[in-house]
């Protein structure tokens, strides 16, 4: 088991962390040698290539410059902060989690719809397939700014924009998992004289389970994408995104990196959770592995 | 109020017209296939249009769709200049870029069981992170033009694409690889005669995600940072005039942009993978 997955994917991690230290020394030397020819004073080569590991503004920070970020404003902070990662990372995860309950609550209703009214399926699901070919995060800024100027703001526009990228996959799998069952089955259900709605709860709606799920997974990390993108344009203060684009306009890389991971940890987080309840879920409802 | 009150009536008759065409006799032909989903679409345009004017909602808030599209027509050279920077330059040299880096890759890796072993768990969790966050960093290291669009792009096109050609080249059973040793075939042989025919379902699959992330890739990197065009430039600063028919002008391109990039890689698809029973109709 250790040897053959554990292993592995340490040393990977292992390689890109050494790349990362490497890839430090040509990136923020320029900035080194700069100083060096202000002051006039010299240095040995591994004090020069400490000093491209421990800059306050490098061009690439070094792992653990932006591991101590991380710990500084996650731990060390209060979380009602300005400063805390845990208070901006709040921000983005409500606006998340509240956009992407919509989203799927209303792609799982209008899966229904379609699966039970052919005039639906053949008018909404082409456009359904089309829209997820289109870049919607260019719309993110014009939502945000429309909602803006009728007078909603704060939470809600972004969770809008987080619902319309995560319905779409929604509707996508619950689609292909609420036609999942075969002919044979439905026919079973026939025999049993069984109506629409009993065939829907006690085959159809089972059926789509892990359809949904999969769905879910692609959905939670749309809906964080949304949330980020949607704190962009407004030049928002509160939230992972504007944690990024603060950081981008005074430099303050090691501020964008701790960011970004703090992104990267959020979204696995989601991912891994919906992972957690689908497993829980397949199993009561009597998976077998 | 004549104008709700039509835009209802028209709602009513469009679903009516469709109903009857999806549940009709016909309903399986190509025809009507085509048909209702053009009527839907359609019938949404002219009720926005309707509702629009009925309820003289603001220019600010949504512009009907006869002024985009005449906004779209009066500004074509901006829009098709904002293209090339944006689409061409950023999106499509990322993309490339991105895609043969990662394919490279993938057959390494697929050589060393070791290296896939690693490689793919951490691909995997990549490809679910916000990578459209490195977008800050990465304008700042390559500048405002479209170089580091093209960064974005291909950082964010790259684990997608990894991860499928991957799945892709594992996809040959037992048997298949035992016929291409009984024929003495070297490894570089099985790789060109069965196994990357075999791995292009997957490759495809990786390609149609990634088109979708290159734009949204190039787009929002402007956010960041742009030269004086671009499609996300100018979502953002029209935005900020408030000239909405400009950014919905601009959707329009993004939109067209997107499904025809789509549309031309499932054509390629279609032709290089015409035996697989997905595609024989």
């Amino acid at each position: 088991m250790f040897k053959r997955s554990v292993l592995p994917v340490l040393t990977v991690l292992g390689v890109i962390m050494a790349l990362w230290y490497a890839a430090c020394i040509p990136m923020n030397s320029a900035w080194t040698i700069q100083q060096l020819e202000r002051s006039g004073e010299t240095m040995t080569v591994s004090e020069h290539i400490a000093d491209t590991w421990a800059q306050e503004r490098p061009r690439l920070p070094a792992p653990h410059q932006v591991a101590a970020e991380l710990w500084d404003t996650t731990v060390m902070k209060k979380i009602t902060s300005k400063k805390s990662l845990i208070y901006h990372g709040w921000i983005t995860l409500s606006a998340t989690l509240l956009g992407f309950g919509i989203g799927t609550t209303l792609g799982v209703l209008l899966a229904v719809g379609i699966v039970h009214s052919r005039a639906m399926d053949m008018s909404v699901m082409p456009w359904a397939i089309v829209s997820q070919t289109i870049p919607i995060i260019a719309i993110a800024p014009m939502i945000i700014v429309v909602l803006y100027s009728i007078g909603v703001q704060g939470m809600l526009p972004k969770a809008i924009i987080s619902a319309y990228l995560s319905f779409f996959p929604v509707v996508v799998g619950m689609v292909k998992g609420l036609r999942s069952p075969d002919a044979m089955q439905l026919d079973l259900l026939r025999t049993y004289s069984a109506n629409k709605s009993q065939s829907f709860w006690k085959l159809r709606l089972p059926a789509s389970v892990p359809y949904l799920f999969a769905s879910l997974k692609i959905g939670v990390a749309a809906s964080l994408v949304g949330a980020i993108v949607g704190e962009l344009p407004t030049g928002a203060v509160r939230g992972l995104g504007a944690r990024l684009l603060a950081g981008s306009y005074y430099g303050q890389t090691i501020q964008i990196w701790s960011a970004l991971f703090a992104a990267a940890i959020l979204a696995a987080g989601l991912v891994a959770l919906i992972g957690l309840l689908e497993r829980v879920t397949l199993r009561r409802m009597g998976e077998r592995p | 109020m004549i104008y709700v009150v039509g835009a209802l009536i028209l709602w009513g008759l469009g679903w009516m017209l469709n109903a009857r065409l999806a549940n009709g006799p016909r309903a399986n032909t190509r025809a009507v296939q085509i048909a209702v989903p053009v009527i839907f679409g359609a019938t949404i345009l002219l009720i926005w249009e309707l509702i629009v004017r009925g309820l003289s909602v603001p220019l600010v808030i949504l512009p009907p769709p006869s002024m985009i599209a005449t906004t779209f027509a009066n500004s074509l050279p901006i829009l098709w200049a904002d293209f090339v920077q944006t689409f061409v330059k950023g999106a499509l040299s990322g993309f490339v870029i991105g895609g043969v880096a990662a394919f490279l890759l993938a057959i390494v890796v697929d050589r060393y069981d070791f290296l896939r072993r690693g490689l793919l768990p951490v691909g995997n969790f990549m490809a679910a992170l916000p990578i459209v966050g490195t977008a800050p960093i990465l304008v700042m290291w390559f500048g405002f033009d479209w170089q580091s669009k093209a960064a974005v792009v291909v950082v964010m096109v790259f684990f997608p694409i990894l991860v499928n050609t991957v799945a892709g080249l594992r996809d040959t059973s037992d048997m298949q690889r035992d016929l291409m040793r009984t024929y003495g075939a070297s490894y570089g042989q099985t790789l060109f005669k069965l196994r990357l025919p075999a791995a292009m379902p997957f490759i495809f699959n990786g390609l149609k995600i990634a088109t979708t992330l290159a734009l949204v890739g190039a787009i929002v990197a402007e956010f960041f940072g742009s030269p004086t065009r671009g499609m996300g430039f100018r979502i953002s600063t029209s935005v900020g005039q408030l000239a909405l028919d400009m950014v919905w002008a601009e959707i329009v391109v993004a939109a067209l942009a997107g499904s025809f990039f789509y549309g031309a890689i499932a054509l390629c698809e279609k032709g290089v993978t015409f035996w697989h029973p997905s595609q024989r109709s």
